[in-house]
């Protein structure tokens, strides 16, 4: 490193489990989209533990349409410099030079997006090729282990974002989780087939079936816009929440994010959940997914 | 003699890797979010973890006085990276109106190495552990920049620079041992409950 501050000797950066360990240490928190570095400062000071810099909100990228892309540099900078706590920008699906850029950057974590525009229908980004860690949507169990297989070190299920409507990000955790414990229910010869099935690599499937557990974080987003939203996905299983369009489309941001805070930490108290409820002001208007046509849809991008 | 019983603060952050650690060497560990939770242990790991959001959690929800009395009371306590940050009596780098519990006379520098690209793991000597070295993993960590006269340093980077800290009952770390499967930091604080 030519970083003043590195140690000297015979350090390791960009390990496994250097890039699983910020995931780990995330956990119990939430991660909120901004578009500005106010918004960055309005979402610490709330209690986020990571903010999510792009330019759009998805409520907008959906609304606007068009491609959406890596957001300027100008933006990301003007955010890491904003906030103490750790940033994490997109870049989108196969698209290794925006990752390339984004880690020159020195954002703490890229998030492979369905939100953006596919940058390529048919291979995601080589992960294990960055030392900056990567986060990646799935919808089910294979999906997230091809991402992990590819080098993510942090999971979200997809959700649908931009919707405010939690129900595909309840469908998507709960799959996830159900077939994780399918797999635990397995017998070891069985195992084999279930790998072909999950399209996924057999020492990681039986990994899983063994640990109960996804190898890295597990966090959920997509249509998350109140604290009863945020503790359903704990109650879920969820290790952590990302909120995208759901603060900054409210009435009152501030006091909506600071109150998904407490309910992702106390999410199994209906009274701390009820108290966090209360006063929010508007909450995102959004649409529901039912009324969103196919091919409108986030959550089909990545496979 | 029954097991020593030990809070795991877990408000945000790897609260469940400490459990596991410390289930794993046969301490009664749970989990403490409520001021009634504290009461009823023995001593507190605070976990690694964002160290804003469990400053604001722990007083939204009034943990902090608690928390503090108890360090006051002599209660061992064990921090991990945002841990140390919350033990230590000054903190550099905080945001706006950020808090710690304090305790440890120290000055800690949040986010010392710069971002993710510069979290890293390497070797540690540290004597009172035996002669083994301690892998440790460092992730956005901070480091003891200044030791006051109450606390002693317990190990070093290379160039010198303090990475874990003890002061009587108090130990703090800036790095995690709670994810690298060596748990001998952990069995040192529970010998601190005995």
């Amino acid at each position: 490193m030519t970083d003043s501050t590195a140690n000297t000797g015979n350090d390791s950066f960009g390990t496994s489990r250097v890039k699983r360990g910020l995931a780990e240490m995330l956990k119990g928190g939430v991660i909120m989209d901004v578009v500005t570095a106010d918004q960055a400062k309005i979402a610490e000071d709330a209690g986020a533990v990571a903010v999510m810099a792009l330019e759009r909100v998805p409520a907008d990228i959906r609304a606007q349409g068009g491609v959406a892309r890596m957001s300027d540099p100008d933006l990301i900078e003007q955010i890491i410099e904003s906030v103490s706590i750790p940033v994490m920008a997109k870049a989108r699906i196969g698209h290794f030079v925006e990752a390339q850029v984004l880690q020159a950057l020195k954002v703490d974590y890229i998030d492979e997006s369905e939100v953006l525009s596919p940058a390529d229908y048919v291979n995601h980004i080589d992960k294990w090729d960055f030392t900056v860690p990567f986060v990646c949507g799935a919808t089910n169990l294979g999906e997230a282990l091809r991402r992990i297989t590819e080098g993510a070190a942090m999971i979200r299920s997809k959700g649908e974002a931009g919707t405010g409507d939690v129900s595909e990000a309840t469908k998507h955790i709960r799959t996830i989780k159900g077939e994780i414990a399918a797999l635990g229910a397995k017998s070891a010869d069985e195992l084999y087939v279930a790998a072909k099935e999950l399209q996924a690599p057999y020492d990681l499937v039986v990994e899983v079936a063994r640990s109960g557990r996804l190898p890295v974080v597990l966090f959920t987003a997509g249509g998350v816009a109140t604290p009863a939203d945020a503790a359903l996905m704990m109650q879920l299983g969820a290790d952590g929440v990302f909120v995208g369009s759901g603060i900054f489309k409210s009435g009152e941001p501030a006091k909506r994010a600071a109150a998904i805070v407490r309910a992702t930490t106390f999410y199994d108290d209906p009274a701390a959940i009820a108290d966090a409820s209360r006063g929010l002001g508007e909450a995102m208007v959004g649409i529901n997914v039912a009324d969103v046509p196919a091919p409108h849809r986030l959550a089909t991008r990545g496979w | 003699m029954a097991a020593p019983s030990v809070g795991v603060l877990a408000l945000q952050g790897d609260f469940r890797e400490h459990l596991a650690v410390l289930r794993g060497l046969g301490a009664d560990a749970r989990p403490v979010r409520r001021p009634e939770e504290l009461a009823g242990v023995d001593g507190l790991v605070i976990p690694g973890g964002e160290s804003t959001v469990m400053d604001k959690l722990s007083r939204a929800f009034g943990m902090a006085e608690p928390i503090k009395a108890a360090i006051a009371d002599g209660m061992p306590v064990y921090g991990t990276c945002a841990g140390l940050i919350m033990l230590a009596d000054t903190v550099r780098d905080r945001i706006e109106g950020q808090e710690s519990f304090g305790g440890l006379d120290v000055v800690v520098r949040r986010n010392a190495f710069g971002t993710q690209l510069d979290s890293f793991e390497t070797d540690l000597d540290i004597p009172e552990l035996g002669d083994a070295p301690l892998h440790a993993v460092f992730i956005r960590a901070p480091i003891v920049e200044e030791l006051g006269a109450k606390a002693h340093s317990l190990a070093e980077l290379e160039d010198g620079r303090v990475v874990a800290v003890e002061q009587g009952n108090l130990l703090g770390t800036s790095f995690h041992p709670e994810v690298t499967g060596d748990t001998r930091f952990h069995e040192y604080f529970l010998t601190k409950l005995r």
